[in-house]
């Protein structure tokens, strides 16, 4: 490819944003070029200054936040000297963003098609009428399904996939010369994140459109940008074209976040005979009238991992629900150790509740943000096992200790005091605070950057192996099943697909399902993706799996 | 003209001297207390450290209102609507009544029936709202038909029916308006706990086997104290100026109980004398509610600004 016309530069870009009344730098001196049709991967984790970078583009800081030095030039001109009324008048024509979560940046009351036309008529670029048949155009060539009528209907009324894809064909709506995607596939099912990333990979090539692509998903990044920047704490680590650095990485930081991926635990053999801890016999169970779950069966036994994976919608945490005793079932039962479970858990004996204890998704919503450690880790200890005074506080300090936080440090904090790594630790410590047999384990890395995850995953591990414990775990991401999962149970809309020993999940042959699963997930491969699409395309499984 | 502007001058001159005490104010209280309060003194605004300054004056006055007053709550000192001298510092009153020291027992009366009745208004409505959302199902729905049938009525004339079946007593005043308030706060409590009971930590709360009356005290309340704190602000004000109108209407405190509303109608005829005395107990109402809003903007601004 000729070298095309750079487009935008920034050098020594500073952005300091402010915390109890100092301003505290939080990109220090970042240089980018980009060049026309061009993508640029940013990758990092949370903090790492991602996000701000990819505003800094458009010359626009958050709240809080200010550009404090460098320059940003955009063809030719200045962002951070330009009015605020150029800067408005590039961004939507020139540069467009699409956000992580469409369903938030979408104006629930507003017909997509009324978003679309917004930009292009606002900065007079096309008249409504024209716009609208752009609009078709544009939703056709993303594949999004009906192409002709899904803009009339309101945000609601469409997939995830879809509004994500909607999203980008808005931000190409004035034809701009510069995309940022901002995690635009973080919040997405595998099988709906590679409809998505075709999508945009199409788009960005066909209008030769330069793209930031922000995500801290390598093999996302692996398939979308021609070169990569690696990020830590608002500095650069390393840049270069994508092939060169997947293959030789030059800093330990960047060979650490490659290696991430390969962590895998020593899969625990079966005890033959054994009662298993929980047993879920025939459970249907659903809301109203609709039947979520149907007749779903499968067995956990101490020290061992089941995996629950399917796709959003598929059942999985309406199965941990039944389990806890939230939802009762209306048939089946769930057996502890051989002896049935009361299906509501107000029935359940406080030991009963004991032994079942649950890991959330989301840690900022599983912690009470107005109680210290002290008190989120020590309630369970001190309500169940009876612990008090001094005996509390050594049993709160020893589980810190073995979430490998420093008691001292820590005991009187707020959960807000703390990172998400930190805050999921927390989560586990509370669980274990109860001495249970069993945890369900909810998503629990799904929220977290994959160095970080990686540390929660070998954490439970540990405590696994420590404490003889059996877990469900609920996740989506197949990597994550790879790495801690003795078990796999397959979930699709409510019935189990596929069960077994991950050895064999693994191996083909699979449920066409499973399948899908599995080849959705995408690799460390810059071919991946395209191979995929072509082999796709010769079989026609997207067509048969597709919603 | 020169009236008007005279008049402007005063009003002025009357702003930057609230502005001076509320820095004063804050100064002297980031310098003599602890220094965690210090820290949240020092992101006060001067209009919060004003509102902070006067409502401690009020209490003060409240407090001590046998020292500092002159002469007693009910003795006749005078004549009738006596000017104001170095005796009767703000005149007397229609019956002759010293005008300042009526003016500081009102503070006494008045400011405490309205903290009571606002705190009564407020364990009552918040309780009740927090329950409400917990239990849901058929209790919720019992308490907020109640509410909304009792909400259908206009306060002012509710209030005004029901101390007329009831009779006029500084009690019935209090339950009356305590019950009209509750069903505000009710309404906020509710609201704001609907929001909470379905955060994750309160699932795992209930899972873990946690009585009712924990899960309300420690998971609910604490995370609803910020708006339940800011609605205690503003409901002391509508408390204070439902007692004020009643006691105006005549069914509120009863003579010769000094209190600023009854002080407002029985002096008013000065006023066509183009004396300013009657606006005294008028402003006295004034000043406390903007001061108590003041303070309560700038809890609500933190409480919503720290949220991330």
């Amino acid at each position: 490819m000729a070298e095309q016309e750079i487009l935008l530069t920034m050098k020594g870009l500073r952005i300091e944003g402010r915390a109890d009344e100092e301003w505290i730098e939080i990109v220090k001196g970042v240089d980018l070029t980009l060049r026309r049709g061009e993508v640029l991967g940013l990758i990092g984790e949370s903090g790492a200054g991602k996000s701000t970078i990819g505003l800094a583009a458009m010359g626009f800081a958050r709240d809080g936040c200010r550009i404090s030095g460098g320059e940003i030039l955009f063809d030719g001109i200045d962002l951070r000297r330009a009015s605020e009324t150029l800067r408005r008048e590039l961004r939507g024509k020139r540069i467009a963003y699409v956000a992580q979560s469409a369903a938030a940046s979408f104006n629930p009351s507003h017909k997509l098609i009324d978003q679309y036309c917004e930009g292009p008529v606002e900065h007079g670029v096309m008249a409504r009428g024209v716009a609208e048949k752009d609009a078709m155009e544009l939703y056709r060539k993303m594949q999004l399904p009906e192409p002709e009528t899904i803009g009339f209907r309101y945000p609601h009324q469409v997939s995830g996939g879809q509004l994500q894809r909607a999203m980008t064909a808005m931000a190409m709506a004035c034809r701009p010369d510069l995309i940022i995607f901002d995690e635009p596939t973080t919040a997405l099912d595998v099988t709906t994140q590679i409809e998505v990333l075709a999508a945009i990979r199409n788009i960005v090539e066909q209008f030769n459109t330069a793209a930031i692509y922000i995500t801290h998903d390598l093999a996302v990044v692996a398939q979308m940008a021609d070169k990569i920047k690696v990020l830590l704490k608002g500095e650069e680590v390393e840049e270069s074209d994508t092939r060169s650095m997947l293959a030789a990485p030059s800093q330990d930081y960047t060979r650490s976040l490659w290696a991430v991926r390969t962590y895998a635990r020593a899969e625990q053999a079966p005890v033959a005979g054994a009662t298993p801890v929980v047993s879920v016999r025939g459970v249907t169970a659903g809301y109203g009238t609709i039947d979520v779950l149907k007749n779903i069966s499968f067995d956990i036994h101490a020290r061992r991992t089941v995996a629950v994976v399917g796709e959003s919608g598929s059942g999985k945490s309406t199965t941990a629900r039944v389990i806890t005793g939230l939802l009762p079932p209306r048939q089946g039962e769930i057996l502890f150790n051989g002896k049935p479970l009361p299906p509501d858990y107000r029935r359940r004996s406080k030991d009963q509740l004991r032994q079942a204890q649950m890991i959330y998704q989301m840690a900022d919503t599983a912690l009470n943000p107005k109680q210290r450690l002290r008190e989120l880790i020590g309630r369970p200890a001190q309500m169940y096992l009876g612990l008090n005074g001094k005996k509390l506080e050594d049993r709160v300090k020893e589980l810190l200790r073995l979430i490998e936080l420093e008691p001292a440090g820590y005991i009187d904090r707020l959960p807000s005091e703390l990172s998400g790594g930190q805050k999921q630790r927390i989560g586990i410590a509370r669980a274990l605070a109860a001495e249970p047999q069993f945890i369900i384990c909810d998503e629990v890395t799904s929220a977290l950057d994959q160095l970080v995850a990686e540390g929660i995953l070998k954490l439970l591990d540990k405590l696994q192996t420590e404490f003889q414990l059996a877990y469900m775990f609920i996740t989506h991401d197949l990597a994550t099943v790879k790495a801690i999962a003795d078990e796999v149970v397959v979930m699709k809309e409510g019935v189990v697909v596929e069960q077994g020993p991950k050895a064999e999940m693994f191996q083909p042959p699979h449920d066409p399902y499973t399948e899908l699963l599995l080849s959705s997930v995408p690799e460390m491969d810059p071919d991946w993706l395209s191979r995929l699409l072509a082999e796709r395309a010769v079989t026609g499984v997207a067509e048969s799996a597709g919603n | 003209m020169i009236g008007f502007l005279t008049g402007l001058l005063w009003l002025l001159g009357g702003i930057a001297a609230a502005m001076a005490a509320g820095w004063l104010f804050r100064t002297l209280m980031v310098t003599i207390s602890p220094r965690g309060v210090a820290k949240e003194m020092r992101t006060a605004p001067l209009t919060a450290s004003f509102g902070m300054l006067m409502i401690l004056i009020y209490i003060f006055v409240a407090f001590f209102a046998h020292w500092l007053a002159p002469f007693s709550e009910t003795a006749i000192v005078g004549r009738e609507y006596e000017p104001w001298s170095s005796v009767n510092l703000l005149g007397t009153d229609n019956l002759g009544r010293d005008m300042l020291s009526r003016l500081i027992y009102a503070a006494r009366n008045t400011v405490g029936i309205a903290f009571v009745t606002s705190a009564l208004a407020f364990i009552l409505g918040s309780v009740l709202g927090l329950l409400a959302a917990i239990v849901g199902g058929w209790l919720d729905q019992i308490l907020s038909r109640t509410v909304d049938v009792l909400m259908a009525i206009p306060a002012l004339i509710f209030a005004l029916l029901l101390l007329t079946i009831l009779g006029t007593s500084v009690i019935n005043m209090i339950l009356v308006i305590a019950l009209i308030d509750s069903t505000r706060v009710y309404r906020l409590a509710r609201a704001v706990a609907m929001n909470i009971v379905v955060m994750d930590y309160v699932e795992a709360a209930k899972l873990r086997g946690e009585g009712l009356w924990r899960l309300i005290t420690r998971e609910i309340l604490p995370n609803a104290m910020a708006p339940l704190v800011a609605e205690f602000g503003l409901r002391f004000c509508f408390v204070f100026l439902t007692i004020s109108a009643l006691s105006f209407l005549g069914l509120g405190m009863q003579p010769p109980t000094a209190d600023w509303g009854s002080m407002v109608k029985d002096n008013a005829t000065l006023i066509t004398f183009g004396d300013i005395t009657p606006l005294l107990p008028a402003g006295a109402i004034a000043l406390l509610t903007v001061s108590v809003n003041f303070v309560v903007d700038w809890q609500l601004h933190r409480a919503s600004g720290l949220k991330e």
